[in-house]
């Protein structure tokens, strides 16, 4: 039998929901021995119910979860040699902190001495010697997350899981808690997997980052590796600052945005194919406009962010970007852009345009998004009634209104993707399906709109054999 | 005619000693209006407590003070029919609020992980037997008993009395359980224990204050109770308190012996709630205490 030296492998896990909705989408993931490795990924995005996969508290639909090999997918919590530390602590109100941290101990029937033994060198390693009789609701909520680590430590687990544990503290005393928790996970030496929605947070502790969308896995990888090599626009955006835009990769080493050609790294996209691309504020040089300038632009806002200042910065055809330097450039001002080629991230593209399956309906009408949408006569007489379509649309092509009632079809907006001089818009109908929009308005994530596409802007052709 | 030294008063402080007036005026009515409330609803209870240290045999006479009517209730010389039927009400209370308190306990942490909308429908159906009038539910249960050819008695009054009490049990350990963190549950399976472990040294003690309220709760309603009791207890001479003194009455006067016992039991119930306020009291501070 191979003897694999990942711990924790999840393969191919869905779970759904009663309502029908996937919390998790197909998500495999190998974890290995002594790792740290960080869930993150924004509220809602699934990350807690992966954890509560690996901790038992709930079953995956499909798929299966694998501990040093074996499958434990139905095993009950109580049975797994891994322990969690809770988001809001979870100690028993009734016991004080000797007692809660002898928890697990009492149960596995250790005698008194090594429970005394074990419970006082768990409290030492975090730090709250004196604390064993103090009743827990009188601890801050800092040394109440220390005594829930200690609680889960004490049972020398294989895996120790952490469910956002420092969401409840403040700013000061969680960045002290990162370095200590950094610092007790290179001691015991056994596995950690920590589940956050800050990606700071996620940057500075782990060995591995997982970043989570939408049920499913988008990146794994060192935090340099999600942070500069981001592999799509979610990671990009959700990791650190960015400026995003769409480009076009002219050949190998070659990329042209905001209408101009730039000299990158990147290699083995083809010839003249539609792309992303992502450049950190802090990557951009800002100066006085001069011939080295790469792109020049005029200074509209500039705020002092401690650290650095943030400025934004438009060109003559339009564009925004965020650009962060030392040195302050008061609004108004002429400067010049430059960017070094290894810091242009390109990416693929996930889509050109929303594409459809729709069905032709007599009257010129074609159904698609479980809506009848109208298509010139011309182009529905090319097809019979009933006949299968592919429908595409630009995502130029789709008018938002604020009054729902003005569209066909109406959604909300779901997720927002600043592009430089326009938004990509992810607008989610009633009935669960994403359309893709650009558009130049703002809108707001949560906003209710009418989704309206004219007739002209709907394409229709036979659905290719090639799936 | 001497005139004043006072200089005349201006417009304000006439405004100002109009107010006080009428503040005056106001805080002396509504302190009135709680003091002949409060004599009202207590001079009943008074009255019973003073006629209980007087032999008379009617209320109302007095013939002296005397610890008489104590002694003969606490020596059983008052009679066998009332030492059985305080005997009675003390057994059924006790059982019912036991078996009702375990009952609700299982009830309310079953109804509290169901899902929002079968939580709502269960908790509808809960308040039913709440608000349902007594006088229904004894004739519904009598009627149940005779279907199901249940010889009443003892049994069936302790049944009656737990279906009636269990809702108020679910009711008074709901805000604990709600009150309680979502995980600890979880946590006590994660450091190992089996969910009857985690049940018994978890979930308990954490619900002991709200199941101690519902069972002091139904002790009372049980001791209370006559409609329900009325009905289910069959002809076999099973008398609880309230219905030996519903058969006393009709035959003419109260015992005397009852003033006494009234006395002992409201002085027990203030007892009662007096610590329970100070437990509540006590729990308070200690929580406000450790918030600084």
């Amino acid at each position: 039998m191979q003897q694999s030296n990942y711990i924790i492998e999840v393969n191919n896990v869905s779970k759904q929901f009663e309502d029908g909705k996937f919390a998790l989408d197909n998500v495999s993931l190998s974890i290995r021995k002594g790792e740290f490795v960080t869930i993150l990924g924004p509220s809602g995005c699934g990350k807690t119910t992966l954890l509560r996969c690996i901790a038992g508290f709930q079953v995956a639909s499909s798929g299966d979860v694998l501990l040093n090999g074996e499958d434990i997918t139905q095993i009950p919590p109580y049975k797994r040699p891994v322990n969690t530390v809770f988001q809001k602590y979870a100690l028993f109100p009734h016991l004080n902190v000797f007692d809660n941290v002898a928890f697990g101990l009492k149960l596995k029937k250790f005698d008194r001495t090594t429970i005394t033994q074990k419970v006082k060198s768990a409290l030492k390693t975090v730090g709250m010697t004196d604390y064993e009789y103090r009743d827990v609701d009188s601890l801050s909520g800092g040394q109440q997350q220390r005594v829930a680590i200690a609680r889960a430590i004490v049972n020398q687990p294989e895996v120790l899981l952490l469910d956002e544990p420092l969401a409840a503290l403040d700013l000061k005393m969680r960045k002290d808690m990162q370095i200590e928790l950094k610092e007790m996970h290179k001691k015991l030496g056994i596995t950690f997997i920590y589940v956050t929605h800050d990606q700071e947070e996620a940057l500075t502790l782990s060995d591995r980052v997982v970043v989570m969308s939408e049920g499913k896995i988008q990146q794994i990888g060192t935090p340099s590796e999600v942070y500069n090599e981001p592999v799509n626009c979610f990671v990009a955006d959700f990791i650190g600052e960015s400026n995003i835009l769409n480009g076009v990769m002219l050949e190998d080493r070659r990329v042209r945005f905001c209408e101009h050609e730039f000299d990158c790294v990147d290699t083995g996209f083809g010839e003249n194919v539609p792309v992303d691309v992502v450049v950190r504020p802090e990557d951009w040089y800002i100066f006085d406009a001069s011939d080295a300038a790469q792109l020049t632009g005029i200074v509209q806002s500039c705020i002092f962010k401690g650290v650095h200042y943030e400025m934004a910065v438009l060109t003559p055809n339009g564009y925004e970007f965020m650009v962060q330097d030392y040195h302050a450039f008061e609004p108004g001002r002429e400067v010049g852009l430059l960017v070094k080629p290894e810091d242009i991230q390109v990416m693929k593209k996930e889509r050109l345009c929303n594409t459809f399956e729709g069905e032709i309906l007599a009257g010129n009408k074609v159904c698609f998004l479980d809506a009848d949408w109208d298509i010139p006569g011309q182009v529905a007489q090319q097809f019979e009634v009933g006949t299968k379509v592919q429908v595409t649309v630009g995502f130029n092509r789709i008018t938002l209104e604020d009054h729902e009632e003005d569209g066909l079809l109406t959604g909300v907006v779901h997720f927002i993707l600043y592009k430089g001089d326009h938004y990509h818009l992810t607008v989610r109908t009633d009935d669960g399906e994403d359309l893709f929009v650009d558009t130049r308005d703002v809108w707001d994530d949560g906003d209710r709109v009418g989704i309206v596409i004219s007739p002209d802007n709907i394409h229709v052709s036979p659905i290719s054999s090639e799936k | 005619m001497s005139r004043t030294n006072q200089p005349p008063m201006t417009s304000a402080q006439l405004e100002a000693a109009r107010r006080a007036r009428i503040s005056r005026r106001r805080r002396f009515f509504s302190q009135t209006y709680l003091w002949v409330l409060l004599l009202v609803l207590y001079a009943p209870i008074f009255v019973i407590i003073i006629f209980s240290f007087t032999e008379s045999k009617v209320l109302g006479n007095w013939t002296g003070f005397s610890f008489h009517l104590y002694e003969q209730l606490f020596t059983g010389n008052a009679g066998r029919s009332l030492n059985s039927a305080i005997v009675n009400t003390a057994l059924i209370a006790l059982i019912s609020a036991l078996f009702s308190t375990l009952l609700g306990t299982l009830a309310a942490i079953g109804i509290y992980n169901m899902r929002q909308r079968d939580r709502k429908i269960i908790n509808f159906l809960n308040s039913i037997p709440m608000i349902n009038p007594d006088i229904l539910t004894g004739i519904s249960l009598f009627l149940l008993f005779v279907f199901l050819g249940i010889s009443r008695g003892f049994m069936t009054v302790v049944i009656a009395h737990i279906v009636f009490c269990t809702p108020y049990v679910v009711l008074s350990v709901m805000p604990r359980l709600s009150k309680m963190n979502p995980n600890i549950y979880e946590a006590a399976l994660d450091l190992g224990a089996t969910p009857m472990q985690a049940l018994r040294k978890v979930m308990l003690p954490e619900l002991f204050p709200g199941m101690l309220s519902g069972f002091i709760l139904s002790v009372t309603l049980s001791i209370d109770d006559f409609g329900v009791t009325f009905f289910t207890k069959g002809s076999g001479g099973l008398e609880t308190l309230s219905t030996f003194i519903y058969v006393d009455a009709r035959k003419g006067g109260l015992t005397p012996e009852l003033r006494p016992l009234f006395s002992v039991i409201f002085l027990t119930m203030f007892v009662l709630l007096l610590i329970i306020n100070w437990r509540a009291e006590r729990g308070n501070t200690k929580k406000q205490n450790n918030d600084k």
